[in-house]
């Protein structure tokens, strides 16, 4: 919301602060301020001035010389331009030598303006400038009788004409002003208005508040004599106002109430436009105008539209109404949206002569929800939308009609028919300074209190300890309410700065959370760098990563209103962003990319969605270029080492998921779970996904792991001090034979001796048969209590070359 | 024999002196020393001399051996310390050669910032919490003092699964997970996603994430609240950082206020960094609305409490000066290791 400071200091008379003051303090009694703009920022010695005299210049055809009068006294200089629609007798703005104007060369503002100094042009000397409207740094919207293109002349105006020679010219215009942005918060609806944001000035600065005084204007006819109201959804329609205008003077509005509009960011139009426009921005209170020769049976129905019923905005659409959707109807057919927008059939033209003028209060959920269907925004709309006080009505439309009279814009008929169901009384809120000071830890007096509490018009009762809450703080309800008039208005930069005294508390992180940490930890010492990417994702990735049609993982939570499809389900499955991001970095040509990621996928418990999903945090791993399974493996490995899974952990290849390569793919099985699982991802895959080299995934399940993570179980084991025998044997095999079967052999038959067993060698290759392969493996033995004896040794060592020779692994030769 | 002596004593001298290398020396050592050396067979002519003056001669010999042994001794010593030093000079390598650095990975940014907030609040006595990301309708709006059909459910762009359900748009709903445990007095921080139907631009992400943080007691006042809230900030900031709190309205708080932070850039004298005014806004905070402890029936009489919400996004983006938010979810690489 924007509003003019000059507007305010009307009802405001004692206001005198800096712009900069005004902001910093409006801002930390709860009205922010986002900013501002001197009108006049820029502007320096520019006065009225008249031109007397226009000589051809004596070496430039596009240039004329011209004498100008610029003070009362008779001084003159002399003035060169090239503007097409200066003449003799003109009344303009001059910038003298010295000054400034606000724009630069091209017509765009610049802060602080540009400097005019005196020179020659082409060889005349020229002592100032006269200016278009642009270099007063406003334009024609504001200013609607400025030239366009050239300077501004004021002789058309009634209002600048008479201005005095020499007088200054900013002031003059209205430009000794500035402009504020506010940012008002939902439950303010009253400081939408200017009349709302002026009483909080007033309270802000410990001023007088003088709203407008509206006095209840109309001749001695009846309005009830020229329309009927009837209200049928009353629900919807706490109030409705008609007032009745006639003999309708249509015309341009007086230059201060343009720019008033224009300083909001509103086009002055006519009269009746312009004021009922300037009533919304003053009072926050939207006004509609029927041309009345238009209404059948000259009634106003207030009632639900039919669906499917059609109607034709003013703005010349065709819209479908349905049943939820408020209309303002005459005896025969509808006329207007209900707090959205007028009908095209009883819009107001140039030829209007008698005006019908609403003044309603709907309900503002009703107004959003159907402005929302209807796919429609209006600035009426806006303020309906956050449940307008009904008090405020009259006193808008009492103002409008005494703003007709004052601009003679027609003739008010006197009286008003008022539809008022359901009366808006003022609330009563007891208050407790006790209470107040213990809740915001302040020792502030009751007196103090309550001249807080008047300040906010909040009539006080200090014998019932209550205050009155007028009609339009739909945001006072209860003592905490009243505690924040007390704090903004005592300063929170006054209350003090203290730490919470009771109980000491230990916090820290969770189990589950320590768990994740220590797991993100590891992945990045292993050179995984932390990815982050959408919980959402497109259906389509299922086909991308080649899931099958009837796949569990097709069963997603969908969101009812997404973006887009490409972020309409909640994902089942973390490879889609794991392997979006590596594409990304593929395609940017960055080498050796290892990311990983800890966030959740979401299962639905059922389908369709009626109760949470199980929300399951995956520590993902991806990478490609120098790396391949077994670096993979090692760092799943790792993980759950450091996660305190350290034995029985089972790489399981019978894991069939088509995003994998079908050979080179495992379950991570501890202790007959799936935990996670492993491999290169399916070339097809990383063809979808754009990536032309392999590329390797672990997804681990960390609801899982911080389940069996236990690092309690872990106890000091003593260092064996007798030594080790180690035995390397050398084994041939069938290929299929997997290096897992043959440790457990090693493990089952070493028996409580076997202390390690490590691979250290795997061939293939021209030494041995084809279809062959040979694992080599260094085998440990120790005693904890005495040294082994080669006897002993070799005696397990022969059980387990015999066991390997039953898996048809022999000794190689 | 004395002279002989001394003459050789004098010649092996001047042989080390001139010896140049380690097998020079060696050569001397076995000429004088050696079985079949010239002391050796001064020693072995000892027969001619007189009974009485071979202990003399014998201790002649053996001083001009030891002589001959410290001189040797010495100048080996110094032959294999210019050697060790000629070994080391040629060992000479190129120390700006970059470094061998094993390949770690690297936080993500709004990690760090995650990781800075949390220490700071459990240093505090702060327990963290989780709540449900898809979450119930209830939890999120309802409970919070947000009503069905409250203009703040537009306003905050809900994406829902059906009626009830919904992708939390603030993890203020965690704040009605942890009361409904009713174990008094909470200190909590929650952090986690939440998702409001913005378009992706260089400030908006549909998905992102807020740190909330209750704390509920007997006696909790809003200067406490400004009191643990600036000291986050002076701990999170820099200890010159300087607060302002400004009213404010959220539903689930009253009084509500928005705190700002004194520009981290400029100190608040005003930068394009804080758009000129020296102030950055950082969090939302309140003290908990009477209705939102009632619904969970903790009497407002006997328990207050604050809470605040803010942004983690916003927090790493301004701390590392990042202008575009579309980078924290693209997961470039050259991004990632920036951090």
């Amino acid at each position: 919301m924007n509003t003019p400071l000059s507007w305010i200091k009307a009802y405001v008379p004692d206001l005198d602060c800096s712009a900069d003051e005004y902001m910093d303090r409006m801002t930390l009694t709860g009205t922010k301020v986002e900013g501002y703009q001197k009108l006049d920022d820029g502007l320096d010695k520019i006065v009225v001035g008249k031109i007397i005299k226009i000589e051809k210049h004596p070496d430039a055809d596009k240039l004329v010389v011209c004498q100008v009068q610029i003070d009362t006294e008779g001084t003159v200089i002399q003035i060169v331009t090239g503007a097409p629609n200066v003449y003799e007798g003109a009344i303009v703005p001059v910038v003298l030598d010295g000054g400034r104007v606000a724009c630069d060369h091209s017509g765009n503002r610049i802060p602080g303006g540009t400097k005019i100094k005196k020179g020659k042009l082409r060889g005349v000397e020229s002592f100032g400038m006269m200016c278009s409207i642009q270099e007063l740094g406003s334009n024609t919207d504001m200013y609607p009788d400025a030239c366009a293109d050239g300077i501004y002349i004021f002789n058309d105006n009634k209002e600048y004409c008479n201005a005095e020679l020499g007088s200054d010219v900013p002031e003059l215009l209205g430009l000794r002003d500035v402009n504020f942005e506010y940012e008002i918060t939902s439950n303010r609806v009253d400081c939408f208005s200017v009349i709302g944001i002026a009483r909080e000035a007033a309270a802000t600065f410990g001023k007088t508040f003088c709203p407008p005084k509206v006095t209840v204007t109309g001749n001695n006819e009846k309005a009830s004599d020229y329309v009927n109201v009837e209200v049928i959804d009353k629900d919807l329609c706490p109030r409705y106002i008609a007032r009745v205008v006639k003999n309708i003077r249509l015309a341009p509005s007086p230059e201060w109430l343009q720019r008033r509009l224009a300083a909001c960011g509103i086009r002055p139009i006519n009269n009746i436009v312009d004021i009922t426009n300037y009533v919304m921005e003053e009072y926050a209170q939207p006004m509609h105008a029927f041309d009345l020769d238009t209404i059948a049976g000259r009634k106003i129905v207030v009632r639900r539209a039919k669906d499917g019923e059609i109607f034709t905005t003013l703005d010349g659409q065709d819209r479908v109404m349905d049943s939820d959707v408020l209309m303002i109807c005459d005896a025969d057919k509808p006329v207007g949206i209900a707090g959205i927008m007028g009908g095209e059939n009883s819009k107001i033209t140039d030829n209007v002569s008698t005006m019908l003028f609403e003044a309603a209060c709907f309900d503002g959920t009703n107004i959003r929800l159907s402005g929302k269907r209807l796919g429609m925004r209006t600035d009426a709309q806006a303020k309906f939308e956050k449940g307008l006080d009904p008090e405020n009505a009259m006193e808008a439309i009492n103002r409008a009609c005494q703003l007709i009279e004052e601009l003679d814009a027609g003739d008010v008929v006197g009286g008003c028919v008022d539809v008022y169901s359901k009366k808006r009384e003022p609330k009563i809120v007891k208050y407790d300074a006790d209470r107040i000071n213990r809740l915001l830890g302040t020792d502030i007096d009751e007196d103090t209190m309550v001249s807080y509490f008047e300040m906010a018009d909040l009539k006080t009762d200090k014998e019932k300890k209550e205050v009155t809450v007028p009609t339009w703080r739909q945001d006072v309800e209860l003592l905490a309410d009243l505690a924040e008039e007390v704090a903004r208005f005592y300063g929170y930069e006054n209350i003090p700065s203290t730490l919470p005294t009771g109980e000491a508390m230990t916090g820290g992180l969770s189990y589950k959370l320590r768990v994740e940490q220590i797991a993100s930890n590891t992945a990045e010492y292993l050179g995984f760098s932390e990815a982050s990417t959408y919980s959402f994702e497109s259906p389509k990735v299922f086909d991308k990563l080649l899931i099958g049609e009837k796949d569990k993982l097709r069963d997603t939570v969908v969101i009812s209103n997404p973006l887009g499809e490409d972020y309409s389900i909640m994902r089942t499955s973390s490879l889609n962003g794991m392997l979006t991001s590596l594409s990304t970095n593929y395609n940017r040509r960055n080498k050796n990319v290892r990311l990983y990621e800890m966030a959740n996928i979401y299962i639905p418990k059922q389908i369709p969605v009626t109760e949470l999903p199980d929300e399951r945090r995956q520590l993902t791993m991806g990478m490609y270029g120098a790396c391949d399974f077994y670096d993979m493996k090692g760092a799943v490995e790792a993980v759950l080492h450091k996660c305190s899974l350290k034995t029985d952990i089972v790489f399981d290849s019978h894991s069939e998921r088509p995003y994998l390569h079908p050979g080179r793919q495992a379950d991570i099985i501890y202790k007959d779970t799936v935990i996670g699982y492993l491999g290169e991802v399916h070339p097809e895959v990383c063809d979808n996904y754009l990536i032309k080299e392999k590329t390797y995934v672990a997804v681990l399940d960390m609801e899982y792991i911080v389940g069996y993570s236990d690092f309690e179980a872990v106890k000091y084991e003593g260092i064996p001090k007798y030594p080790a025998v180690t035995r390397d044997i050398s084994l041939v095999m069938d290929k299929n034979i997997q290096a897992g079967q043959i440790e457990n052999v090693i493990k089952k038959y070493g028996g409580k001796l076997l202390e390690k067993c490590e691979l250290f060698d795997v061939y293939e290759g021209d030494r041995l048969e084809s279809g062959k392969k040979s694992l080599a493996y260094s085998i440990r033995f120790r005693h904890a209590e005495k040294t082994l004896e080669d006897k002993e040794v070799n005696e397990v060592m022969q059980k387990i070359i015999d066991r390997l020779a039953g898996l048809g692994a022999m000794l190689r030769k | 024999m004395k002279d002989k002596l001394n003459k050789i004593v004098e010649d092996a001298i001047s042989k080390i002196e001139n010896s140049d290398n380690l097998s020079a020396l060696n050569d001397i050592k076995v000429f004088y020393l050696g079985k079949k050396g010239e002391l050796t067979s001064v020693l072995k002519s000892m027969k001619d001399v007189e009974a009485s003056e071979r202990p003399v001669i014998g201790q002649m010999v053996n001083n001009a051996r030891n002589t001959i042994e410290e001189m040797l001794e010495t100048r080996k010593k110094a032959f294999e310390k210019k050697v060790r030093e000629e070994k080391l000079k040629a060992e000479t390598i190129d120390v700006t050669l970059p470094g061998r650095k094993p390949h770690m990975g690297h936080k993500h940014p709004n990690s760090i910032a995650l990781d800075d907030v949390e220490r700071i609040f459990i240093g505090m006595g702060y327990e963290v919490v989780e709540g449900p990301e898809v979450e119930y309708d209830y939890y999120n709006f309802e409970a919070l003092n947000i009503p069905a059909n409250h203009p703040a459910k537009d306003e905050q762009d809900t994406f829902y699964i059906n009626n009830d359900i919904v992708l939390r748009t603030q993890t203020s709903s965690v704040q009605v997970h942890v009361m409904e445990k009713k174990q008094l007095p909470i200190r909590m921080i929650a952090p986690g996603r939440v998702f409001r139907s913005d378009e992706v631009d260089a400030t908006h992400s549909p998905s992102f994430n807020q740190i909330e943080g209750l704390v509920i007691d007997k006696n909790i006042t809003f200067a406490d609240l400004k009191g643990t809230l600036a000291e986050f900030a002076k701990r999170m900031f820099g200890e010159t950082t300087k607060v302002r709190f400004r009213p404010h309205h959220f539903p689930f708080t009253e009084p509500s206020a928005e705190m700002d932070v004194s520009c981290f850039k400029c100190g608040g004298s005003g930068c394009r960094f804080c758009k000129g005014e020296g102030w950055i806004e950082i969090l939302g905070c309140g003290m908990v609305h009477p209705r939102v402890l009632e619904m969970r029936d903790i009497d407002s009489e006997e328990y207050q409490g604050f809470a605040f919400g803010m942004g983690l996004e916003r927090i790493a983006l301004l701390k590392y000066e990042i202008d575009d938010m579309r980078l924290l979810y693209e997961n470039d690489i050259r991004f990632l290791e920036q951090f």
